[in-house]
């Protein structure tokens, strides 16, 4: 507040000049205030108490207040300020409980002026009346807060806050009378200065300590005291505050009182350890909180910014040591931040209280530094502008910057397009120096219906085997699942698991012969051309593998069945580069990564100006139900004349046979070499599934192989897989199988999620107040809580109940209940809901 | 028979369903039955020496559960659950099978067992207490039979202790208790040891820890320089001893994980001196609380006169020595008056800085004299000392110490602002139990001293809690040191510089001495003051040195 009086009027003809710079101290700062020209500030701490000059170039070392020869602790300042009616004066207050007065005018060295050792403890804060020049006010740890008088040897009034310790005092700026004050309980006083009796109003401000406050310096929301209720009060006290207006020197802005009566006394800015910067209004008779600012530390020091009405400064005593300016309609990205210091900021100043761009900092790295509002460092423009989100039945809308959206080349409107493009401007606000984000595109692209299943994701988790069998009956089971699902690849990629690590011995032969059966007999026709399907591609890539690597044959054969999905990679890669989804999801890490790629690989492309539909479907179709592709011909009739005999027969091969020949050759190598020779093969598979979305083929894959993979895969990817996957379960409400997974999964960090928030709480249905002992009996109403809405019998066994008004019963009862009503079956009215 | 037969589940006792703990022990009753007939059949059959060692093994197995009975029937906060388990005892008796009966008469041997609250005798807060504390643990143990004299502090301790140790948090379950095992062990408090023993191999512990340090896995050995610093020289921790353990490679320890350690490791320092500041006896169920052994006269005379289970008068003489009853009387009258003094003279009196300074530093330099006068090394008990290394390194004074260690000013770090934030950070929620725990110990108060009521005893708390904060080289810009000075006398002194330094050299002697009309509960009052005293000092030099790698 020592830089908002409005004694100092405009900014006097010359505006403020001076660069971002900072000096090194030779201690680390407590404080630091600033003296009303704005050319000079002072800098308190343990060992320090110097005044600097702050000069276009540099901070300029002017005086040093700490002499005499042996330290004091007298000296070691808690808190400093500066008077800003009289550039001699000064107050500081000491870690031992002492309040001292400075006089720069006192010709002496030791410009020490007064002593007051009224408070038995730590001086937390002192601060000076804005307009009048004799007194000061301070806040202790003791619990006091004391009102002196410079005239006099001691205090004039003392209030007890009857809570703990004070951690802040500040008169309000409009007010005259009125100060706040803030305690380490979290709660708030506004106290008369006339009325050392008790405070005028107390509310909790923030859980734990409130560490400080300042007034709003601006007339339009400070102004003189008193809701209306107050008026006829006070009729008597305004003459009196009058006459006090007109010793408290000269103030030229102040307004009429007429116009103050009625008007509000502001709004007060709270700070506190609970990491949370709150405005209150306090000129009703309730304090009303208006804005919340959520930091990520505890509030040591906030500060409303000169001229910007919703801005104000803040800084944290740990772990976070830059400094911060919020728009506290904005909360949640910092309008403006300085990261200058290296330890933590003690001490923040505007350096003019009618200049918005120059801000003073001291702090504990003992550094003192003058930031440019327009060097600062601008949170939201690194932020990211884009955002998405998954409507309940599929749709996707994504809002960017428009001018990111109109860039795009190359993007015309494709006779499909379902998309629904709603610009928006926002307005700027005038009187908001800070313009935020000019204007942003929002698209919404709807579903094709039926398109967006993801049925078989559901169906697949559910009736996938992950433990309790032989691996190789796992393997066949998860085979036939995906099979019957129609998921080919997987299916057959299941397969080849089980060929590759079911021992040589038997497993072998047994696969052979499953293999070589399908192959050869054209009887059964639906088999048959499942196989076409799949091997036609892989085929294909195969033998392209074979004619690039010209690698043994056994290498070819096992890649074959990655192969085939990087083919389809490739085709993902030619889509891509037309599409947003590079720049739209570049950042963004994780779930939402999956959730698209999911899609995308799925082909359920619902967004059609991505993806021409004609290339989206066929991705599927080509490998699904043509044979194969012109591409494919083509690479085979290449291939002959690279490669030896394996690729002649398989490219010559007709196509009924081509499986069963593979499958032999597969057997054949297999027998020989032992699984670990695949591992690392089988790794960049998963790696190969995970990456394109399909974290379930992953996952599950990496449970049923258990130890014979894991360690070849970092624990750090396995861990980021089990979540994705579990998060995608959770999704969609498959919590016995997110819960397998967990129980399975090896990964410690996975495995102690179901062991993490285990607790339940409970509300008692009669009393609707938590129950806070273990077990269905209320404390307070002594009744069983877990009594049946319908039945009116104590529930044992499975017990459901509303989470909104706390009846419920037995989950029979319950279900059957609602199908007739949906209101509460015990009769509280209560629009019950159950998931 | 079969194993599974023979497991007990006790964890259906804990259940607050009167039915559930009804089937629970008539299964346990069975059980044990069983059992008692089995051995008794392989008593009747005399032959198959082979059978000796089965024979052994299994009656060691009885006995721990009819040890466990027993305990329950002593400490169960439920009614139904002592008497029915006093009756299989009874019963189990009546087939001829010796039972155990507990050694010593109470949880604390230097308090006489009538001071203390019966069990079955609380009111419906405490018994509120005693229901969670017993469903959490399963257990109802003797430190929280004596903190029920302050069942306010009781209450936020055992919340804290039970999110410590069973709640969310970075560490896995049986780290936590292992840490408790070594910081018990730093101050061999075998009482802690083997309660977390227990429970270390109940959460699925690895036996083979439990042979020493060395054999734990080697982040835990890490951290055993920590434990060493902390529980005895706190100020010499730096930067490097936290680097140390957050750059260990793959045996490093997350800021998170660290934070959850010290947390624990603090709170078992300081339980353990509370352990030992007010002689807390084994548990029942535990080695040396019961005997299988009939009551003997020997053994009788024992147990009674170590535990102070005596007539009044007898204690009088017997701890107080020589001094008469009156003379104790006066004491208390002299501290009020001091009191009072100081409340009044304190505004005329200014001492000068320089003074106020020196005075800081002669309560630190005398509270390095003020130690009993036997300095004999005593060899910590082999059990216990492996769970630590380096048992010579011990209490230093922090005066006396060599380098120079600047003091540690509050004002600069404090666990309000700075402890506070970064704990809370780190391993959320904990802040603030332990903020709620400081705070009620610090504020604890019932206006009363000795006989005196309405007494304002704030000044004697402060008083306390700085003196301790002192002997660790922390200090108050606004506190007058010479208060201690004239507030705690010498063997006060001595008591309290025992308890938090040196806590495993505390005698009755000492615990008698201090304070002599006050009540036992204003004694415990004083240890709870001491043990959160001293959490509080080693957090803040813990947390001052992550705060200082952090920036």
């Amino acid at each position: 507040m020592e830089k908002m009086s409005r004694v100092t009027t405009a900014l006097g003809g010359s505006a403020l000049t001076g660069r971002t710079m900072h000096c090194h101290l030779d201690a680390p700062a407590n404080a630091i205030s600033v003296c009303r020209d704005a050319a000079q500030v002072v800098v308190a701490g343990r060992s320090i108490f110097k005044i600097y000059a702050i000069e276009d170039e540099q901070f300029v070392e002017k005086l040093n207040l700490r002499v005499g020869r042996k330290p004091s602790l007298n000296l070691s300042c808690a808190d400093v300020v500066w008077h800003q009616m009289d550039e001699n004066l000064l107050a500081t207050a000491a870690t031992n409980g002492v309040v001292v007065t400075w006089n720069l005018g006192r010709p002496a060295r030791n410009k020490q002026d007064q002593l007051f050792t009224e408070h038995k403890r730590t001086v937390n804060k002192v601060c000076f009346h804005p307009t009048e020049a004799h007194v000061l006010l301070s806040g202790s740890q003791d619990g006091f807060m004391k009102c002196f008088d410079l005239r006099r040897k001691d205090s004039v009034s003392t209030f007890s806050g009857q809570s703990e310790s004070v951690r802040d005092v500040q008169f309000s700026i409009r007010d005259y009378f009125t100060f706040a004050s803030t305690f380490e309980n979290g709660n708030v006083q506004l106290w008369d200065i006339r009325r050392p009796d008790r405070c005028e109003r107390m509310f909790t401000a923030h859980n734990g300590p409130v560490f400080c406050c300042d007034w709003h310096p601006e007339d339009r929301c400070g102004a003189a005291r008193g809701g209306s209720g107050r008026v006829a009060r006070m009729g008597a006290g305004e003459g009196c505050l009058r006459t006090c207006t007109a010793e408290g020197g000269p103030s030229p802005e102040r307004r009429p009182l007429s116009v103050s009566w009625t008007s509000r006394r502001g709004w007060l800015a709270t700070g506190g350890r609970d990491k949370m910067v709150k405005v209150w209004d306090v000129s009703t008779h309730r304090a009303k909180e208006v804005h919340c600012v959520q930091t990520i530390a505890s509030v040591a020091r906030v500060k409303w910014r000169p001229e910007c009405r919703h801005h104000l400064a803040t800084c944290s005593m740990m772990v976070d040591h830059n400094i911060y300016v919020w728009d506290v309609r904005r909360p949640f990205v910092p309008a403006a931040m300085f990261a200058e210091h290296r330890d933590a900021t003690t001490g923040i100043a505007w350096r003019h209280p009618h200049d918005p761009s120059f801000l003073l900092s001291g702090s504990k790295d003992s550094t003192l530094c003058q930031h440019l509002f327009r060097d600062a460092s601008q949170p939201v423009e690194r932020a990211n502008p884009e955002g998405l989100c998954y409507g309940l039945f599929g749709d996707l809308a994504f809002a960017a910057k428009e001018s990111l959206v109109a860039a795009e080349p190359g993007r015309k409107p494709c006779a499909g397009d379902r998309r629904h493009p709603i610009f928006f401007k926002r307005k700027p606000d005038p009187a908001e120096p800070f313009v935020g984000l000019a204007s942003s595109a929002l698209s919404v692209f709807e579903m094709e219906p039926g398109s967006g299943s993801m049925s078989w994701f559901a169906d697949t988790a559910e009736r996938y085997a992950l433990a309790g069998r032989p691996l190789a009956e796992l393997c066949d089971h998860n085979a036939r699942v995906a099979r019957d699902l129609g998921r080919n690849q997987v299916a057959q990629t299941w397969t080849m698991l089980r060929i590759i690590y079911c021992s040589p011995g038997l497993a072998p032969a047994t696969s052979l012969n499953h293999s070589v059966g399908k192959g050869s007999s054209c009887g059964l026709p639906l088999m048959n051309s499942f196989n076409l399907k799949d091997m036609a591609p892989g085929l294909g890539s195969e033998t392209r593998l074979d004619r690039s690597k010209g690698d043994t044959r056994s290498d070819t054969v096992l890649l074959d069945s990655s192969a085939t999905l990087i083919t389809n990679e490739d085709n993902e890669e030619t889509e891509g580069s037309d599409v947003p989804a590079d720049y739209l999801l570049g950042d963004v890490e994780g779930e939402d990564d999956e959730l698209y790629l999911l899609d995308a690989e799925h082909a359920h492309q619902e967004e059609p100006e991505y993806v021409l539909p004609q290339e989206a479907f066929p991705l599927r179709h080509e490998i699904v139900d043509t044979p194969p592709g012109p591409e494919h011909l083509q690479d085979k009739a290449d291939s002959p004349h690279v490669s030896g005999s394996e690729a002649d027969a398989a490219s010559l091969a007709p196509m009924d046979s081509s499986f069963s020949l593979l499958s032999v050759s597969h057997a054949l190598y297999d027998s020989r070499l032992p699984p670990d020779f695949f591992s690392a093969l089988v790794c960049d598979m998963l790696r190969f599934y995970a990456e394109q979305g399909d974290v379930q083929m992953a996952v599950s894959v990496l449970i049923v192989l258990g130890e014979r993979v894991r360690k070849d895969i970092d624990e750090q990817t396995q861990e980021h897989w089990y979540t994705s996957y579990i998060d995608l379960l959770q999704r969609f409400c498959l919590w016995n199988v997110s819960n397998q997974v967990v129980k399975l999964s090896t990964s410690r960090a996975i495995s102690c999620l179901n062991q993490a928030s285990t607790t339940l709480h409970v509300n008692c249905s009669h009393c609707k107040r938590p129950m806070s002992s273990r077990g269905w009996v209320c404390d307070r109403c002594h009744r069983c809580a877990s009594m049946c809405a319908v039945c009116h019998h104590v529930v044992k066994g499975l017990f459901v109940w509303c989470q909104g008004c706390s009846h419920g019963g037995h989950l029979q009862h319950i279900m059957k209940w609602l199908e007739g009503s949906s209101h509460c079956p015990a009769g509280c009215g209560h629009l019950c809901e159950y998931s | 028979m079969a194993e599974g037969e023979n497991e007990v589940r006790w964890d259906g006792l804990c259940s607050r369903d009167s039915t559930a703990r009804e089937t629970a022990l008539e299964n346990i009753r069975q059980t044990i039955l069983r059992k008692t007939e089995y051995l008794r059949s392989v008593k009747e059959t005399p032959f198959r020496p082979s059978d000796g060692l089965s024979n052994a093994v299994s009656s060691d197995g009885l006995n721990k559960l009819l040890a466990h009975l027993l305990m329950l029937s002593k400490r169960c906060p439920f009614k139904d659950v002592r008497e029915k388990s006093e009756f299989i005892l009874k019963s189990v008796q009546e087939l001829g099978i010796r039972i155990p009966r507990p050694l010593g008469h109470g949880p604390s041997r230097f308090i006489p067992e009538k001071e203390i609250l019966q069990v079955g005798s609380e009111d419906a807060q405490m018994h509120a207490l005693f229901a969670d504390s017993f469903a959490a643990l399963g257990r109802l143990d003797n430190i929280t039979l004596v903190m029920v004299f302050h069942p306010q502090y009781l209450e936020s301790f055992l919340k804290t202790q039970h999110y410590l140790l069973q709640m969310d948090g970075p560490l896995p379950l049986h780290y936590r208790h292992y840490i408790g095992i070594m910081a018990a062990a730093r101050h061999q408090c075998s009482y802690l040891v083997n309660l977390h023993v227990n429970d270390f191999l109940h959460v699925g512990g690895d036996p083979k820890w439990l042979n020493g340090l060395e054999n734990a896995p080697q982040k835990l050995q890490n951290l055993g320089e920590l434990n060493k610093v902390l529980a005895h020289r706190p100020w010499l921790i730096t930067k490097e001893h936290i680097e140390g353990l957050l750059k260990a490679e793959e045996h490093s320890w997350s800021l998170a994980e660290l934070v959850h350690a010290v947390v624990l490791l603090t709170h078992y320092h300081s339980l353990a001196s509370f352990t030992f500041g007010c002689g807390i006896s084994p548990e029942i169920h535990c080695d040396g609380g019961h005997t299988f052994r009939p009551p003997s006269v020997s053994n009788y005379c024992i147990c009674d006169i170590t535990n102070g289970n005596h007539s009044v008068d007898e204690m009088q003489v017997n701890s107080a020595g020589n001094v008469s009853v009156s003379d104790s009387f006066f004491e208390v009258e002299a501290l009020m008056e001091k009191m009072r003094q100081l409340q009044e003279c304190r505004d005329e009196e200014e001492a000068s800085q320089e003074e106020m300074a020196s005075r800081f530093e002669i309560e630190k330099r005398e509270s390095m004299f003020v130690f009993s006068s036997d300095d004999e090394e005593v060899t910590p008990a082999r059990d216990v000392s492996r769970h630590f290394e380096d048992t010579s390194y011990g209490y230093k004074d922090f005066s006396r110490h060599g380098m120079h260690v600047p003091t540690f000013r509050v004002q600069d770090y404090c666990w309000e602002d700075h402890g506070y934030s970064l704990v809370n950070r780190l391993y959320p929620d904990v802040g603030q139990l332990i903020d709620e725990k400081f705070h009620i110990a610090y504020n604890l108060t019932y206006n009363t001293m000795a006989m005196h009521k309405d007494v304002d005893t704030s000044m004697l708390r402060r008083a306390i809690w700085n003196y301790i904060h002192c002997m660790f080289g922390i200090r108050y810009d606004d506190y007058d040191y010479g208060e201690i000075n004239q507030l705690l006398d010498r063997s006060f002194k001595v008591y309290i510089k025992t308890v938090v330094c040196t806590p495993e050299k505390v005698t009755q002697r000492m615990y008698d001495s201090f304070w002599r009309q006050f009540k036992h509960s204003e004694k415990v009052h004083v240890n709870l003051l001491l043990i959160e005293a001293r959490m509080q000092a080693e957090l803040l030099y813990a947390l001052r040195a992550i705060t200082r790698y952090m920036t």
